[in-house]
């Protein structure tokens, strides 16, 4: 199986990790994953929150490079998915004027890639570590997901990928309400005060549901809930030590992937106690 | 915003003309059954609802639009959006009124979010793609926070533990394609 990779910015930088645990676990399922080639930022919230037009040209330049290859294009961060799909979306519709499009391929988001069955049931015949006492939060945030009339899925009020995924490799995927919540991402550093609130938020409802940890296919959820945790716990007065996990961190763990601990030891709010006491380290 | 002005004053009869024919949005579709801002994450930061905000483009209240802070702290999060039985697309709304700010029709009430944006599309234009580290300093520089001791301290405790953790890239990637992204800047932006 060969598809096209858009790492975006982040991934060779705060999420190098993530970027990490991709490599490898494609590695061991058999998937090439080529890197779309010379590709740029899209942007992000900053562009579209000044320029929607600005936005949709830098993202399509990527899209359309991944076309050239031929394979339909990965993308592990959701707020770049979220703003590749949108330009996909006006190729097709012909609305960007600067580039041709035939539309043979499709921008695809990675959680629903790997829960896809073409990869799940790869991945599940080849677990040795179940993941037996873990008991997870899905977190999805909100980019991968909305708004449906881009995204075009009908579940993204309570979407399962991610569940489906946890639970395939052994462990429990609880319940809980905020899986689709904000953190605020793009507010990290002119408004920190409001990624507290709606991240403490979530914190409060991770330890009532008892639930040990959380997993993430974002970056920047990730950043969010683990590069500040501390911070939130004393600006809430709270002890928060709730582990951040990746999806693919955990699909690695299941695998018995010997890099695993390397990746995990980037994480702030350190999952190994944790992983000890469920003697899965 | 109550004063002891005559409302009445306010009211840019032509705004949601305007903000229709710019926009594509059907603002006027919106019957103010509020399912949008039950849902949103935000309101507990922002000075009008996304409701509100809906509402006051149909009765032309621009000036307050302009000078909310709301329109700055949307996330563009769409849960709005996805429940509106008008799909009325608020965040691209929100879009729509920075963009009237920042190309001068006002001044931006969160100046810093204002600059955040900034200073990350400056990043993007220079290299093609962002450079976390060069986007910190200049936001730290631009927003006068570089002269605030405790702010420098807490960014610099973390970058070092980002660094020591191999989360924090030092040097800029400058795309072989810079030329074209920066065509792109001079088309759309400003
Ligand atoms: S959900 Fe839609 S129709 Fe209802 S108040 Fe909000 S914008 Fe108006
Ligand atoms: S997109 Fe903006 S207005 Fe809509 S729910 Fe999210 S934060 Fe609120």
């Amino acid at each position: 199986m060969k598809v096209s990779y858009y790492p975006g910015c982040s991934l060779e930088s705060t999420a190098s990790d993530y970027n990490a645990s991709i490599q490898a676990l494609t590695g061991m399922l058999g998937i090439e994953l080529s890197e779309v080639e010379d590709w740029n930022c899209c942007g992000s919230t900053s562009a579209h929150s000044l320029s929607p037009e600005l936005s949709l040209v830098l993202s399509a330049r990527n899209v359309v490079r991944a076309e050239a290859a031929g394979r339909d294009l990965i993308v592990p961060c959701s707020l770049c998915f979220n703003r590749l799909k949108t330009a996909e979306k006006a190729l097709r519709q012909g609305t960007v004027s600067e580039y041709n499009f035939s539309g043979s391929i499709q921008v695809r988001d990675i959680l629903e890639f790997f829960s896809s069955s073409e990869v799940l049931d790869r991945f599940v015949d080849m677990i040795n570590k179940p993941l037996r006492g873990l008991k997870a939060l899905c977190y999805y945030g909100c980019q991968g997901n909305r708004p449906p009339q881009i995204i075009g899925r009908t579940d993204c009020e309570n979407p399962m990928d991610m569940d489906r995924l946890v639970e395939a490799c052994g462990a429990t995927a609880v319940d809980w309400p905020f899986k689709t919540d904000c953190c605020g991402a793009s507010h990290a550093v002119a408004r920190q005060d409001v990624v507290y609130e709606l991240v403490g938020r979530l914190f409060d409802r991770a330890v009532a549901q008892g639930a040990d940890c959380f997993v993430v296919s974002c970056q920047m959820c990730q950043a969010n809930l683990d590069m500040y945790q501390e911070k939130i716990s004393q600006a809430r007065g709270q002890k928060y030590q709730i582990p951040v996990f990746y999806f693919t961190e955990l699909m690695g763990l299941a695998l018995g992937h010997p890099d695993v601990s390397k990746w995990l030891s980037r994480h702030f709010v350190d999952p190994s106690p944790l992983l000890n006491q469920l003697e899965l380290l | 915003m109550e004063t002891s002005e005559p409302v009445i004053k306010e009211i840019d009869l032509s705004f949601l003309n305007e903000v229709e024919n710019e926009s594509q949005i059907k603002v006027s579709a919106c019957f103010q059954c509020r399912k949008c801002s039950n849902g949103c994450p935000m309101t507990f930061a922002m000075d009008y609802h996304p409701y509100q905000v809906v509402r006051f483009v149909n009765l032309g209240l621009k000036e307050r639009l302009i000078d909310s802070k709301t329109i700055w702290l949307c996330s563009s999060c769409h849960t709005c959006v996805t429940r509106c039985p008008n799909e009325i697309d608020i965040p691209k709304l929100m879009d729509y009124l920075k963009g009237k700010v920042s190309t001068g029709a006002g001044q931006a009430a969160e100046k810093n979010v204002e600059l955040f944006h900034r200073e990350f599309l400056k990043s993007v234009k220079a290299h093609g793609r962002v450079f976390e580290g060069g986007l910190m300093r200049g936001y730290m520089i631009r927003s006068g926070q570089m002269w605030q001791p405790r702010k420098v301290m807490d960014n610099a405790l973390l970058g070092l533990k980002m660094f020591k953790k191999g989360r924090l890239k030092l040097t800029p990637t400058r795309i072989k394609g810079l030329n074209k992204v920066q065509k792109m800047f001079q088309r759309h932006w400003q």
